[in-house]
């Protein structure tokens, strides 16, 4: 058994309302899955079921083999979990905090000692250790979350938007943390934020009405943007016809658009009609027309465009199928 | 147990993180004595006994209990702190026992600050300090009993103010049943084995048979099964509406 992290089936249901809609996913050691979904799509509510605080109405998650609901306290040992908001006692201090999670996991003495240390040092809370956590900004509040969830070095993560709330340098710190963590570990993180998914997810899971519309890398997913190897090139102002009836000439490109137009250049965007790189086709077919090509850029494709144009249109596919 | 023992620590350390703790404390003191010396007239009576003194505990206790058990389960709820709590590696089961242990060493603590009131009557006669122990076991458990209650009704919302309500009407039920006002009235209406029944449900019962000094097991085994009876209760509704 390979896979850490295993939801097979997962079924919510409130009331008439389906919240998670069958959710199967496996998660491997060294995976960390990026689960993107707008709000209300169900982010949340599966990994409530993940970590075995929601039951579900069908389906199992599994963490190393154990079924969260059957055998809950040996799967939960194996289980490092961050609600969303990052929930805390408001009268502990920090340190407080950590202390009880190591008692309930088990920990005490040395071994505690060591494990608490090491938490406060990966999540950086050597500042705040004795403050209660109701004075702790947001920032330190989801940082203690963060500490108590990997206080025992679990195989499992699950991280709901562990940096929501945090600066640019304290997201780019647990970022590097959670990439430190990534190696021996299956996990999972849930954010609206896709940068997050380029900077620390090997993969990415997108929902959307409780069902996975997309599932891949981050650069699988952005294969399926419009502008995925689209050439963005600036050329001289009087040279825009010529390059545009030069571009629409050429074997697999598809649509040609001006971008902007100013005084001295004009840029263009080309469209491929596949998802094969038409880069250097393009460079040659100026070249040849003896056009001088100022600037010349392979656009990735964005992975907002990716979302929003998946979760959209389920959506209406959905309403038509509705209506 | 090491884990309800941790789960206690820390319920009873979250209540003397406040003020409240103490003030809760000052009133209870304060109120076992107004009750002994004006209403009980423990002076005037004459008597070297503390009866005075206990008879009115379930009814403190009405009150109090309430308080104490409030914000067990819906601080939890409102806070979003139930959701790691429930995915630490610990059962059900442990918490609420953990988190009833906690309350009822409070209240425990609170009943041995009403020390001075047993030097008194020492001081001031030769009381019987059988039965007084007694009582004071009898007055714990009443406590107990109510604190799962309390406890149970507080893991029904996430609101403390309708937690301390439930509690308060449902300990009402449990005091009320054994006074002869409602005994008297089912006595019209009711055939005797109900009435019977109803008097034997009632805490306060009990609690006047144990008052007595008489430590009966037919008494101890009333309060042992209610609380246990409530904390299961607790556990299934945590159980069924954790996520709630």
């Amino acid at each position: 058994m390979t896979e850490m992290l295993v939801l097979d089936n997962l079924t919510k249901r409130f009331g008439p309302f389906v919240a998670v809609d069958g959710i199967s996913l496996e998660v491997k050691p060294g995976e960390v899955l990026g689960f993107l979904g707008p709000n209300g799509a169900g982010k949340s509510t599966t990994m409530k079921m993940a970590a075995g605080f929601l039951i579900p109405d069908a389906g199992i998650a599994r963490i190393c083999g154990h079924d969260v609901a059957t055998d809950a306290r040996a799967a939960k040992q194996h289980l490092g979990y961050l609600p969303e908001g990052a929930p805390g006692y408001s009268e502990m201090t920090a340190l407080g905090m950590l202390r009880f999670a190591a008692s309930i996991r088990g920990l005490s003495g040395a071994a505690a000692r060591t494990a608490i240390d090491s938490a406060i040092e990966r999540a950086d809370l050597a500042t705040v250790v004795n403050q209660t956590i109701e004075t702790l900004s947001k920032g330190f509040k989801r940082r203690v979350g963060l500490a108590q969830a990997i206080l025992h070095d679990p195989d499992v993560l699950i991280l709901d938007e562990p940096t929501d709330g945090l600066d640019p340098n304290q997201k780019h710190q647990v970022r590097n943390l959670i990439r430190d963590m990534a190696a021996q570990k299956a996990i999972i993180i849930s954010t609206h934020i896709l940068e997050e998914v380029d900077a620390v997810c090997s993969r990415a899971v997108i929902i959307d009405r409780g069902r996975i519309v997309a599932d891949g890398t981050a650069r699988e997913l952005k294969r399926r943007a419009e502008n995925h190897n689209a050439v963005v090139m600036r050329v001289a102002a009087g040279d825009l016809d010529k390059a545009k009836k030069a571009l629409a000439a050429l074997k697999g490109t598809g649509r040609v658009e001006t971008v902007s137009r100013g005084k001295t250049g004009a840029r263009l965007r080309v469209y491929p009609v596949t998802t094969k790189s038409i880069a250097s086709d393009v460079a040659a077919a100026l070249k040849a027309k003896r056009i001088h090509v100022q600037e010349l850029n392979v656009e990735e494709g964005r992975l907002e465009d990716v979302f929003r144009d998946i979760t959209s249109s389920e959506a209406e596919l959905a309403e038509v199928a509705n209506g | 147990m090491g884990n309800i023992l941790t789960i206690a620590k820390r319920e009873l350390k979250a209540y003397f993180g406040t003020p409240i703790a103490y003030v809760f404390l000052a009133i209870f003191v304060a109120l076992t004595g107004v009750f002994t010396f004006f209403i009980g007239d423990f002076l005037g009576r004459g008597v070297a006994d503390l009866q005075p003194f206990f008879q009115y505990h379930p009814w403190l206790y009405l009150m109090l209990v309430p308080a104490i058990s409030m914000r067990l389960w819906a601080e939890e709820r409102k806070s979003g702190t139930i959701e790691l709590l429930m995915t630490l590696p610990v059962t059900t089961t442990e918490v609420v026992i953990g988190k009833w242990l906690a309350g009822w060493v409070f209240l425990g603590l609170a009943l041995v600050l009403t020390f001075p009131i047993w030097i008194t009557v020492n001081v001031l006669g030769d009381p019987d300090n059988g039965v007084i122990a007694a009582s004071y076991v009898g007055s714990f458990m009443v406590a107990g009993a109510f604190l799962a209650i309390g406890a149970c009704m507080s893991a029904l919302t996430r609101n403390q103010v309708i937690a301390f309500v439930l509690a308060a009407v449902v300990c009402f039920l449990f005091v009320m049943g054994g006074s002869g006002m409602v005994l008297d009235a089912a006595a019209g209406v009711l055939p005797d084995v109900v009435v019977q029944a109803i008097g034997n449900m009632s805490a306060m019962v009990h609690f006047d048979n144990i008052a007595r000094g008489t430590l009966d097991v037919s008494d101890l085994t009333y309060f042992v099964s209610l609380t246990v009876f409530w904390l299961f209760a607790n556990v299934l509704t945590i159980e069924l509406k954790k996520a709630d």
